[in-house]
């Protein structure tokens, strides 16, 4: 660890409880974010995104998830170990969240100057004992302003129900920013908005990024968005990172069969067909199949890929693979 | 399916759907979904109806079932007036034209086995004798590639995928020419839906199948269309050919459309338009903007835009563009 890394996720393993056992989600995740750096983690429905986020913010169901095996490194300190008042602290001032859904991030029944006064209220409250109720305002005034809302001021007394889905996207952006993070996770933040407002909330996200200098993982299924957002991609497969790499060299020269088939599966608006896609689907958590997870849909699969679970191997600078393949 | 006399298998023209959703004191106010839209579909071809969410797409594509009642314009099918409720319309057309709905979790009935999802359409649209249609039922889930003992099973019980495969079966159940498309792969994950669109691919050449294929999602539409009509605001602002719109995009909307694609090579990179970036965001269907609905977001916008209403113009062959930037060459 150099003093260039902000977030180290190491061997993270995370179990749901359920009837008849545990889904054993994650399987052994590493993860590295350094500082300023855009990360993407790309994968398909079900395969982990959201849970090894969720584990970052420690805001996982509390009664029916454990964390049996791993570390999450945050500026030197161990997520998984911090008091309730260092996890508040990680929440409010250094790490914020932007969700999927907007509609449903934002609570329908409070204004939006309500649920971002909120937000800039508590990460103040930190330092300041009593505090004035226009400075909350002009705070959210202005983080709503960073975003580029049309009118601040009146946007701050309307009700979420108001505004458009782009729009409720960027009150959500606002809030993660009104106060200045190291660390920013957007979980699929365009994706349930148009092609032409996802293209304006991404535009916006990596803009703001680039002048907070902040660090971003940007969650997402689509490569698309993570070729054009990030400097490095990991790509994810049943709660295990299958592929790493920087995102230049990871559409150049993907490894892993799985990034291999997923890319072909993109359709390209430059035509030419759409490959046959991956058969099979994501294996049942409760009893995840031996060895590779990926191996029951692999092609190039082999009697070893069951036995042993492939770790992380380098194949050029920065790119690893966990695939038997690449090791041969 | 024989070809008739013309090649067309659906016509529509100026269709129209207004939604009433309340009134004020100048009259009753109305959703303007779709607007005035006139489109042909050919033989066995795919068209592609692209557009952002509030575009009217979906209106139109309940229209052509017959979920609702057009407000005014016409729908020919194969010569036919169907402008008339699926309630209204004989046993031998609802037969003909069949949907394939965006969410199969919601347009497959949790509580019924396959069997019984299969068996309906089976039993109301064919002669098939009883004795034969487990027979019947287990070819058409091998047509998408299900196995046969599917049928004792629940939709809650199989995958995304599968669950569409089987929207897809029940579907070609009635041996239908035209298949309406509405977003048949929007809930799904892209090694899913490549599965899926191959399939349908397939089956419309075995089948001789046409498909109006609807999606918000260009890229796709590229790789199953081969004619694209894009729409914007209830109204068609550009028809043309699949290959020739992602090579010249005429409309300044397509452009942005085409600007905003996340692409995956550099390749595709090369097709963007780098001039138009997207600004702003589609007004609502209630309070349509006048002139060209799209000018609010227009980069070349000019004071006749916010005025007329431009027309559709054929600036080539099969190039169809609805914007005041050709109407002007097209004039002199």
């Amino acid at each position: 660890m150099d003093d260039k890394t902000l977030l180290e996720i190491k061997d993270l393993h995370v179990w749901y409880k359920v009837y008849g056992g545990y889904l054993k989600v994650l399987h052994g995740v590493n993860f590295l974010v350094r500082k300023g750096e855009r990360v993407g983690l790309v994968g398909e429905a079900g395969c982990g995104k959201t849970t090894t986020m969720k584990s970052i913010l420690q805001i996982l169901p509390p009664g029916d998830s454990r964390i049996p095996k791993g570390e999450i490194i945050y500026k030197g300190k161990d997520i998984l170990k911090m008091s309730f008042g260092e996890l508040q602290r990680l929440r409010s001032k250094e790490v914020a969240m932007i969700f999927q859904d907007p509609t449903a991030a934002l609570n329908p029944v409070f204004t939006i100057g309500a649920q971002i006064g909120d937000v800039v209220r508590y990460s103040i409250a930190l330092e300041e004992k009593r505090v004035k109720k226009e400075k909350i305002k002009t705070l959210s005034a202005r983080a709503l302003k960073e975003v580029y809302m049309p009118d601040p001021e009146r946007i701050l007394t309307n009700y979420p129900f108001q505004l458009s889905g782009g729009m409720r996207q960027r009150v959500c952006i606002a809030m993660s920013i009104s106060s200045p993070r190291s660390l920013l996770i957007a979980d699929e933040p365009g994706t349930s908005l148009d092609v032409t407002i996802q293209d304006q909330i991404l535009r916006l996200l990596k803009e703001i990024v680039e002048k907070q200098g902040t660090s971003i993982i940007l969650i997402t299924h689509s490569l698309g968005v993570a070729r054009e957002m990030t400097d490095r991609i990991y790509v994810m497969y049943a709660g295990t990172i299958v592929e790493t790499a920087p995102a230049k060299d990871l559409f150049k020269n993907p490894v892993h069969p799985y990034t291999r088939g997923l890319l072909a599966s993109v359709p390209k608006i430059s035509g030419g067909g759409i490959a046959r896609g991956i058969p099979g689907r994501i294996p049942d958590y409760l009893n995840p199949p031996p060895g590779c997870r990926f191996q029951p849909r692999c092609e190039y699969a082999t009697p070893s890929c069951q036995e042993k679970p492939p770790q992380l191997f380098e194949i050029d600078k920065d790119h690893f693979v966990a695939c038997y393949l690449a090791q041969r | 399916m024989t070809q008739q006399g013309n090649s067309e298998i659906l016509k529509v023209v100026n269709l129209k759907k207004y939604f009433r959703i309340g009134k004020d004191k100048r009259g009753p106010i109305y959703v303007r979904a779709v607007d005035g839209v006139s489109f042909n579909v050919k033989y066995g071809e795919t068209l592609g109806l692209v557009g952002e969410s509030g575009s009217g797409k979906s209106t139109i594509a309940y229209t052509v079932v017959g979920m609702y009642r057009p407000t005014s314009g016409q729908i020919l099918f194969k010569n036919q007036n169907i402008g008339m409720e699926a309630v209204r319309r004989p046993l031998s057309l609802k037969k003909e034209i069949q949907i394939v709905f965006q969410d199969p979790g919601s347009s497959l009935n949790p509580r019924q086995t396959i069997e019984q999802i299969l068996r309906l359409p089976l039993k109301l649209h064919t002669n098939t004798p009883k004795k034969q249609l487990k027979e019947k039922m287990i070819e058409l889930l091998e047509r998408v590639e299900l196995p046969a003992d599917y049928l004792y099973k629940s939709p809650p019980s199989i995958g995304g995928g599968e669950k569409q495969m089987v929207a897809i079966a029940r579907a070609l159940a009635p041996n239908p020419s035209l298949i309406v498309l509405d977003e048949p792969t929007s809930a799904l994950d892209v090694s899913v839906q490549a599965k899926i669109i191959n399939k349908l691919m397939d089956l419309q050449k075995e089948l001789n199948l046409t498909y109006l294929f609807i999606t918000h999602d260009l890229s796709l539409m590229r790789n199953v269309a081969n004619r694209i009509a894009i729409m914007y605001l209830g109204k068609i602002c550009e028809v043309a050919d699949a290959a020739t719109f992602f090579e010249k995009p005429l409309h300044p909307y397509t452009q942005m459309l085409i600007s905003s694609v996340p692409v995956v090579t550099e390749e595709e990179e090369r097709l963007k338009p780098k001039k138009v970036v997207s600004i702003g965001e589609i007004p609502s269907p209630v309070n349509i903007p006048p002139g060209c609905s799209f000018h609010l977001r227009c980069p070349y916008k000019m004071p006749i835009c916010s005025e007329v209403d431009p027309e559709m113009i054929e600036v080539i062959p099969e190039h169809i563009v609805r914007c005041h930037l050709f109407g002007k060459q097209a004039n002199g």
